[in-house]
């Protein structure tokens, strides 16, 4: 087995000032295998969407560490976030490109890939068209592609199908589930729906906020999945969850200052 | 308001053009302009007695000053000398407006301490620059460069600023995450994400320009709308001075709506919101409108 291509070892953010900090995660470990769909549920504002960016580079970590195995091809880490964040001046097929255009990812380019990852997102027919032209499904496979398209070893996927009708997301996660295997692509998705967990996941991780740890995990091998009934799995997934949320804050504002 | 760009008007069809269209781009301000010839002429008819000097006012007699003046290739003269100086003012104010809106939108420590100072210079009027720009760049065309620059390099400046101010933020995150650099941030994101508001402040500031432009002329050169003028009252030529009038008029008004037609944007800019078409093989798609709002 290859190393793990991506691994947050003791990983703490905090935010605010010094004195009144607030400590969004804490002794933070994860730990990613290649190839698997990696989810992670969590109540609101327990720090999923801070984890992600931090994984991406788009924040830094106050303590520990974030340790992704370097591609050959392409770049380490590569971000979907919940708004599918279209260039509404670039059509379908330059919005694709777009991450290409940049020298950090030239490496990545060759000839024919474009056409082809906009045949495996189903976006031929769209090449020309425009983002005010997409469905809110279209849109998101779109955003999905451009990052796809750029061979980041692990993509991190932040809520991609949050604000789908429920017959879309449906059919996104299907199409999803079937992307990932043939390209073999190492997921990380965070979600609040049990159901999409449970579906697309190999393993189930929960995070409990103030401050936010992966409290537990869910292995889903194909065997597990065999071995117990799925109802049962996620009566107690979503248990778990009531728990945690219990402890999240809303209510009390969080602080865990010397916690 | 100043000019909507004429593509947003619903109401025309596929072609962008319907018959009330026609009308209402063509016939009403034809109608507009008949009556302002027909109220010019009844006010030099009902209080200027025959053969005063003030009769030279009247609109038959600028018009045919303005034939002559065409004709002869005098007005032709004057009207180049001035589309030039405008066309260098405007381009010395783009080259510093649109870097100064962009540090003015984008570092906060620049706005923060630039800013005022940028407001209290730009309600200095840019005539009372004069005097300092003959004193700097002598008589010539440099001064009326330099008045028009520093009157039209505002709507630029502060356009582009508003621009920058109201990307969103997260499409600078996206490309952050696409590891574009920061050139390729300001040449694929920034810029695309702006140039709506950067060719509204061009358009503002033609404007500005057209209005600063005749009395700068009237400063130490020897052509130009502004100079024909002065130089008309110098030679009691009533007539021709109407001319130069229309014809300053006719101009802005000319320059205004090519400017219009050439600085909109016809592909979409970044704040149109997304029109509520949805199309989609097995899909259905009736996905929440917020999934694919851009924030403004
Ligand atoms: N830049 C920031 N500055 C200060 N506080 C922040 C910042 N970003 C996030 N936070 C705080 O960190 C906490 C975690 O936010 P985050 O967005 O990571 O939560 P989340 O788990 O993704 O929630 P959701 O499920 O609602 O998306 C929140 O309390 C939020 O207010
Ligand atoms: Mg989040």
């Amino acid at each position: 087995m290859a190393a793990s291509p991506l691994r947050v070892s003791g990983g703490t953010r905090r935010f605010g000032a010094r004195g009144q900090q607030f400590t969004v995660f804490e002794g933070l470990d994860l730990e990613v295998e290649a190839g698997e769909v990696f989810v992670l549920l969590g109540p609101s504002g327990c720090g999923k969407s801070t984890l992600l960016r931090v994984i991406a580079g788009l924040d830094e970590l106050d303590e520990g560490t974030v340790a992704i195995a370097a591609e050959e091809h392409g770049r380490d880490v590569g971000i979907v976030f919940q708004q599918p964040l279209l260039l509404p001046w670039l059509s379908v097929r330059e919005n694709v490109t777009l991450g290409l255009n940049y020298d950090a990812n030239r490496s990545a380019d060759e000839p024919g890939l474009v056409d082809r990852t906009l045949a495996e997102f189903g976006l031929t027919e769209l090449a020309d068209a425009y983002p005010d032209e997409l469905s809110g499904g279209q849109a998101q496979r779109v955003s999905l592609a451009r990052t796809v398209v750029t061979r980041p070893r692990v993509i991190l996927l932040d809520e991609p199908f949050g604000a789908l009708d429920p017959l879309t997301r449906r059919n996104l996660q299907q199409w999803l589930l079937g992307i990932q295997q043939s390209l073999g692509l190492t997921v990380v998705m965070v979600t609040h729906d049990v159901e999409e967990a449970l579906l697309l996941g190999n393993r189930v991780a929960l995070m409990s906020p103030s401050p936010g740890r992966i409290c537990r995990t869910w292995e889903l091998s194909s065997e597990s999945r065999e071995a117990r009934p799925m109802a049962d799995l996620r009566e107690e997934v979503l248990q778990t969850y009531a728990e945690v949320a219990r402890l999240a804050p809303g209510n009390t504002s969080g602080f865990a200052a010397g916690l | 308001m100043i000019g909507r760009p004429p593509a947003q008007d619903d109401r025309r069809d596929a072609r962008g053009r319907s018959a009330t269209g026609v009308l209402t781009a063509v016939g009403y301000p034809l109608l507009g302009a008949a009556l302002l010839v027909v109220l010019w002429w009844l006010a030099i008819k009902l209080f200027v007695e025959p053969g005063s000097f003030l009769s030279a006012f009247a609109p038959d007699r600028g018009a045919r000053a303005l034939v002559d003046l065409v004709g002869d290739g005098t007005l032709n003269r004057h009207v180049i000398a001035s589309l030039k100086r405008i066309l260098v003012g405007l381009g010395i104010a783009a080259v510093i407006g649109i870097p100064f809106g962009l540090a003015l939108g984008g570092l906060p420590v620049f706005s923060k301490t630039i800013g005022p100072v940028a407001s209290f210079v730009r309600m200095v009027s840019p005539l009372s620059w004069t005097p300092l720009a003959i004193i700097w760049f002598g008589v010539g065309d440099q001064p009326v460069y330099f008045l028009i620059a520093i009157g039209a390099v505002w709507p630029i400046a502060l356009s582009t600023s508003a621009g920058v101010a109201a990307l969103d933020p997260q499409w600078l995150m996206l490309g952050r995450s696409l590891r574009a650099s920061r050139v390729e941030l300001l040449r694929t994101i920034v810029w695309p994400g702006i140039r709506a508001d950067v060719l509204t402040g061009l358009r503002l500031a033609l404007t500005t320009a057209w209005i600063i432009l005749v009395p700068a002329e009237m400063l130490g050169v020897d052509s130009g709308l502004g100079y024909f003028i002065l130089d008309s009252r110098d030679r009691f030529a009533y007539s021709d001075l109407v001319a130069a009038i229309v014809v300053i008029g006719a101009l802005g008004f000319l320059l205004d709506r090519a400017a219009h037609y050439l600085l909109t944007p016809r592909r979409r800019t970044a704040r149109r919101p997304a029109r509520q078409r949805v199309t989609g093989p097995a899909e259905v798609a009736l996905a929440e409108p917020g999934a694919r709002e851009y924030r403004i």
